[in-house]
């Protein structure tokens, strides 16, 4: 199924950027993506959950996962010395066992990133910095170009910024897509480079499945380059049919355009046995292409716990307990 | 209509039997594997079908009581003492039914059954006033040469696992009681392999457990292959004791062995068994060394401030 084949203006050049050329245009667009079609988009979830996934295969999709992990703290109760420890943890998630991979990327906030970034420095392990008001993204533009600015020149290589749900909502598309490219700007550095974009649509909040395909297409079209799906603050975070359905958008987008986005699911996503759900997911859906920390991660603090755990009753023969893995 | 007639007219009544479960984190689920199998009587006739437990049932049943831990532990030992004497009070209501299943088990006459289960009755009853007085045996002040005070205090070990000593003797419910009261009378929450032939009574236990005021995951009841269930307990890093009463192999001693050579792996406290199942006398004064064995001591340093 390609939801663009039928309907995408300028799909056929590559380039969707007249799409966004006035409110109007884009409206158009998005209320012209094939509606989602909920009982099968579930059901195909949840039989990609099925799957049974054992020894060595479980072993290479349980190193996988540990490096697709955003290593995520994001508490108001943050200290120096939380995001030291998070960071060390991120470098040698299992110091019993030194042949455990790296996690991908450690994600704090804009006050943290230079204690993280120093922490980790020279180590490969990004730092990502939520930014523009996060959790709610309740602040004008200024504010929100501001903080990602500040998170940017601290350091950080990626920026998790956050929709303003309510604008989606009432339908101001436009002015979404703006505030996205105005982000997107902001993460450029001085010499020339550019912070990675991870937008989050916070899904739990977007009511329906066609809103989280629009938002989907909004976001890459305006230049995003990891599309979120929460923050963790709300009481839906990720679950794998929304997963599933940004999976697929990112599919038809590269079909489309061309352009390779990389999808993160965040929130709520605790035990290996989900991460390895969503894992079968990827590779169903996209291929391998997408199976590498480049193209996607998951945003997680207790996950890393749980596969660690199962890391060590691979190796050791034995059920591990929480006793064996640091407390966060 | 005449009394005759009435009795026509009413067909006999079917039996309706009980479907045993587990009992896991406050719950009654069937075995993960769907599979029962069958609970004779002394003489082989059928009673009941028990769920058939498996490793991944006993691992699940790990988490769960993991996840009681902080709560059981935290309450206080008052409270603790009350909930226990709650549970003693649920157990004294179902009398018969305990008796009946004993007896049914075990074949034991009526008169003796419904000894075993008042003492087993009192047993609860015993442990709950341990509650809040067993810090005073277990710790207290030492004196040591400095200016501090240096204070002992025993804490619950955490997850115990128990193998509930085995069925033939009489102890289906009071051997059971001897052993899971001790253990979460202190703080401690169980994962419990019941006797392997005589399940029964340790799966209405969990009926009893639901309906008092124990929190969910502080006893886990399972049944079904001792042989399966123990050594997954026994090397279960998330395990932190053990007691094998129940681990007695009728060929001779020594089947114990591998089960305390896998919970020395793991670092667990062990209970071993008696030598001799049958030497094992379940209604004698059970004494305190079973109270006292899933205790940590912690002991604090506290300058006088001279």
């Amino acid at each position: 199924m390609s939801t663009l084949a039928a309907n995408a203006p300028g799909a056929a050049g590559g380039g969707l950027s007249d799409v966004a050329a006035s409110e109007a245009t884009l409206r158009r667009f998005l209320h012209g993506l094939p509606g989602v079609d909920q009982v099968g988009l579930e059901s195909r979830a949840a039989t990609l959950g099925t799957r049974s996934i054992k020894t060595t295969a479980k072993a290479f999709a349980i190193d996988l996962a540990i490096s697709m992990i955003d290593l995520t703290t994001l508490e108001g109760a943050d200290t120096v010395g939380k995001v030291r420890s998070l960071c060390a943890k991120g470098l040698n998630p299992d110091p019993s066992d030194r042949s455990t991979p790296q996690v991908a990327a450690v994600c704090v906030y804009p006050d943290m990133v230079a204690t993280a970034k120093e922490a980790l420095r020279g180590s490969g392990v990004q730092v990502a910095s939520v930014a523009t008001a996060f959790p709610s993204g309740r602040a004008g533009l200024p504010v929100k170009l501001a903080d990602t600015a500040e998170a940017v020149a601290a350091g950080a290589d990626e920026i998790d910024m956050v929709i303003d749900r309510g604008a989606f909502l009432s339908g101001r598309y436009l002015e979404v897509f703006e505030t996205i490219r105005a982000v997107k700007a902001a993460c450029e550095r001085p010499d020339g480079t550019s912070a990675h974009l991870k937008v989050i649509f916070e899904t739990g909040e977007l009511q329906t499945y066609d809103n989280v395909r629009r938002a989907s297409w909004l976001a890459m079209i305006a230049g995003a380059d990891f599309i979120k799906t929460s923050t963790g603050k709300v009481a839906v975070n990720a679950t794998p049919p929304v997963t599933l359905l940004m999976l697929e958008a990112v599919r038809d987008f590269r079909a489309a355009t061309g352009v390779q986005i990389g999808v993160k699911p965040a929130g709520g996503i605790r035990t290996t046995k989900d991460a390895m759900k969503y894992l079968v997911m990827v590779n169903e859906t996209l291929g391998d292409d997408w199976l590498s920390p480049h193209w996607f991660r998951f945003g997680a603090s207790s996950l890393l716990n749980d596969l660690l755990m199962q890391r060590q009753k691979l190796s050791t023969g034995r059920y591990s307990g929480p006793d064996y893995v640091t407390v966060d | 209509m005449s009394e005759t007639a009435l009795r026509i007219d009413t067909p006999a009544r079917i039996q309706v039997s009980k479907t045993y479960k587990l009992y896991v984190g406050g719950k009654f689920p069937r075995s993960e594997s769907g599979r029962v199998y069958e609970v004779t009587d002394t003489k082989g006739q059928w009673l009941a079908n028990a769920p058939l437990g498996t490793r991944k049932d006993a691992r699940d049943a790990v988490l769960a009581a993991r996840a009681a831990v902080k709560g059981w532990s935290g309450t206080t030992a008052y409270n603790r003492g009350q909930v226990l004497y709650r549970v003693a009070e649920m157990l004294q209501g179902r009398r018969e039914q305990f008796a009946a299943e004993v007896a049914a088990a075990e074949g034991v006459g009526a008169k003796k059954a419904a000894a075993l289960v008042d003492a087993a009755i009192d047993r609860w009853v015993w442990y709950a006033g341990w509650t809040d007085k067993v810090a005073q045996v277990a710790g207290g002040a030492n004196p040591v040469a400095g200016p501090f005070f240096n204070l002992s205090t025993p804490e619950p070990t955490g997850v115990v696992g128990v193998l509930a000593p085995r069925a033939g003797y009489g102890f289906s419910l009071l051997g059971l009681v001897s052993v899971v009261a001790p253990a979460i009378a202190t703080g401690n929450t169980v994962v419990v392999a019941a006797a392997e032939q005589a399940p029964l009574p340790a799966l209405s236990l969990g009926e009893v457990l639901a309906t008092s005021d124990v929190p969910g995951g502080v006893v886990n009841l399972l049944s079904g292959r001792t042989a399966d269930l123990a050594p997954t307990l026994a090397s279960h890093q998330d395990v932190n004791a053990l007691d094998l009463a129940g681990a007695i192999d009728p060929e001779g001693p020594g089947a114990a062995a591998a089960l305390e050579a896998a919970a020395a792996d793991t670092l667990k406290r062990v209970v071993r068994p008696a030598a001799d199942p049958s030497a094992e006398d379940w209604t004698a004064a059970p004494g305190t060394g079973r109270l006292l064995s899933f205790l940590e001591t912690k002991t604090v340093w506290h300058p006088m401030g001279i």
